[in-house]
């Protein structure tokens, strides 16, 4: 920013006291060492992760199941699988109802519902999401039993906030003569919304979706008793699931070294895989 | 063109039909929003009812949390949500702010960016990937020190004191200090890790804010030959201090309901605190631990009632936050 570029160079610094100069340059000092204290975890993590966890990333890895307790050998493949069978169908969840939630506050502000759907979505986006579980819990896994389609629902249901939220401030940075000029050529206005304001905003909307599936992709919380796990490849959503976060929760807490091995492989493909998202969707948002 | 054409809003009429269908589907499904909500009150509500009627008020206040003998009470718990969140929070304030001044005030803009993303991806970390690095990397150092603190003779007086004490049941705020365990689990590993995970949230809100205080309030001080330090002090933080408040109680949001990091870090014991170094547990470590195993009605309504206090907790929190960030923030900044 540069801000102090801005002031011009005759400034009296003569009449400066050594205390107030010292005290500048200590405070800056601070505020640099308080940014590096900030930012170290992070690449603490990251580093540890690929000394512990790049070796195990080799193709079993990625085709075959985990072993039995203790033994040597295995991969994540029902992680894998799961994760991206639940993610799917979470996102059909997140994606329908927060967008058209988004559509809804940004295009029918004055409608009588509008502040409570916007009040509730900014309560959902504060729910943690072990409570989420609870309620998928309560909602299927006590009716139907443990599966994949319980965990994919507390999973949706967390990206709804998410998802609206974004929606509705792109959906209003699109100006309002592109609707006038919409419906003006005498287009209903579900024609202008559905084909002129949504593909006006579809990066921004990309983004939100990107930033909601990243953010859920590494809940493992309402997991633990929805989809509950499963060691083997499953594709039946009506039956228990794993998960990669899940995985890597049963693997840190075991006492195995080869759990805990795969573990931190999968968190490492885990982390890579939302830093990727994350960094797409901003690329995403920025090219709009 | 002497006479503007007058067409009858022809169009407009033909298609309010077909508007009003696409209305209704927009609101079906943005109603989902409403009851996923009025689904979750009575999931829970309904669910934690039957340990509410037995124990009534008591539940909040028992110190006792035993499920082999059927008796409820979340005090311990709730003070260890209490204590762990509030002492990330006094740790990470400092922090996040003084990163959101280095990339608002400080950095240059091709460091500015680089330095604000990696904050945004500390955000991006999932909860089990801090809880494994916390087990695997920290807790090891905090054991190490536990054990030379054991090791050390003139440490004994103090540990056997403080052992006193606590077999009497009683508290000091010296011993609070004092190790308990080995192996690094316990409060203090949870609070480290809790102030890594909601640092990102105070900073990229406090980054936002002081962004938009406007550059004249800068000037008018720089012009009077004011410091930077100065600048920041007097003329940045007061005008952003409520937005940054509002960040704060965001990130205590977080701090309440963070799970899984929390569970495998804070040793899950249902006592009551009596040391920073102990064993401890919270509202959702609690749920992510028990709930799974949770057989027995009133322990598994117990557990529920866990989960509606925290959501009520965290709808409560959330409401501060947006009030604060939307009743005192100065004009022009929203």
């Amino acid at each position: 920013m540069m801000r102090a570029a801005a002031v011009p160079s005759t400034r009296p610094r003569a009449r400066l006291s050594p205390a107030r100069r010292l005290k500048n340059l200590l405070m800056g000092a601070l505020i640099l060492l308080a940014t590096l204290l900030v930012v170290a975890p992070l690449i603490l993590i990251f580093v540890y992760l690929l000394r512990e966890g790049l070796g195990a990333l080799n193709l079993d890895f990625f085709t075959r199941t985990p072993a039995p307790e203790g033994e040597a050998g295995g991969g994540l493949l029902n992680a894998i699988t799961g994760s991206l069978e639940m993610l799917a169908m979470a996102s059909v969840i997140g994606v329908l109802v927060g967008v058209a939630g988004g559509i809804f506050l940004a295009e029918y502000p004055r409608h009588p519902l509008m502040p409570t759907v916007r009040m509730l979505s900014d309560v959902l986006a504060g729910i943690p999401a072990i409570v989420m579980g609870l309620v998928a819990y309560g909602l299927i896994v006590l009716k139907f039993g443990f599966s994949g389609l319980a965990g994919a629902l507390a999973l949706g249901f967390l990206m709804i906030p998410i998802v609206v939220r974004t929606t509705e401030e792109v959906l209003k940075l699109v100006p309002l003569s592109v609707r006038e000029a919409g419906l003006s050529l005498g287009l209903p206005r579900w024609v202008v919304i559905l084909r002129i304001v949504l593909p006006a905003a579809a990066g921004g909307i990309v983004t939100g979706v990107m930033l909601a599936l990243a953010r859920v992709a590494g809940e493992a919380a309402p997991l633990l008793f929805t989809a509950f796990g499963n060691s083997g490849v499953n594709f039946d959503p009506t039956k228990p699931m794993s998960a990669l976060p899940l995985e890597i929760y049963r693997g840190a807490t075991s006492a195995y070294d080869e759990n805990q091995r795969l573990a931190k492989a999968g968190a490492l493909l885990l982390i890579t895989l939302i830093f990727v998202t994350s960094l797409l969707a901003r690329r995403v948002s920025r090219r709009k | 063109m002497s006479e503007p054409a007058r067409r009858p809003p022809a169009r407009a009429a033909l298609s309010s039909g077909s508007d009003r269908v696409f209305q209704i589907l927009i609101l079906g499904l943005a109603s989902v929003i409403v009851l996923v909500f009025v689904l979750s009150v009575y999931q829970l509500g309904r669910e934690a009812w039957p340990a509410l009627r037995t124990f009534g008020w008591h539940f909040f206040t028992g110190r006792t949390w035993n499920p082999v003998g059927g008796t409820f009470g979340a005090a311990s718990m709730i003070a260890g949500t209490l204590v762990t969140s509030l002492a990330a929070l006094v740790i990470s304030v400092p922090l996040a702010v003084a990163s959101a001044l280095f990339v608002a005030e400080y950095a240059p803009k091709w460091l500015a960016n680089p330095v604000g993303y990696l904050i945004e991806l500390l955000a991006a970390v999932p909860s089990v990937v801090y809880g494994l690095w916390a087990l695997f990397v920290i807790a090891p150092v905090l054991g190490r020190w536990q054990t030379a603190y054991f090791l050390d003779p003139t440490n004994l007086p103090t540990i056997t004191r403080c052992n006193n004490l606590w077999a009497e049941g009683q508290t000091s705020l010296q011993c609070f200090f004092v190790p308990t365990g080995a192996g690094g689990r316990g409060l203090a590993l949870a609070v480290i890790i809790l102030t890594v995970m909601i640092l990102p949230y105070t900073a990229s809100v406090a980054r936002d804010v002081i962004r938009l205080v406007p550059q004249d309030q800068r000037e008018a001080m720089y012009a009077l030959g004011a410091t930077k330090w100065e600048v920041i002090s007097r003329a940045v933080l007061p005008y952003a201090r409520a937005g940054i408040l509002g960040g704060v109680i965001l990130a205590l949001g977080r701090a309440l309901g963070e799970t899984l990091a929390v569970a495998m870090v804070i040793g899950d014991s249902q006592e009551m605190i009596r040391s920073l170094w102990g064993n401890a547990s919270t509202l959702a470590s609690v749920i992510a631990n028990q709930f799974g195993d949770a057989q027995e009605a009133l322990h598994r309504s117990s557990v529920v009632a866990l989960g509606l206090s925290l959501f009520v907790l965290s709808v409560a929190v959330n409401f501060a936050a947006r009030w604060i960030i939307a009743r005192l923030t100065p004009k022009g900044i929203q």
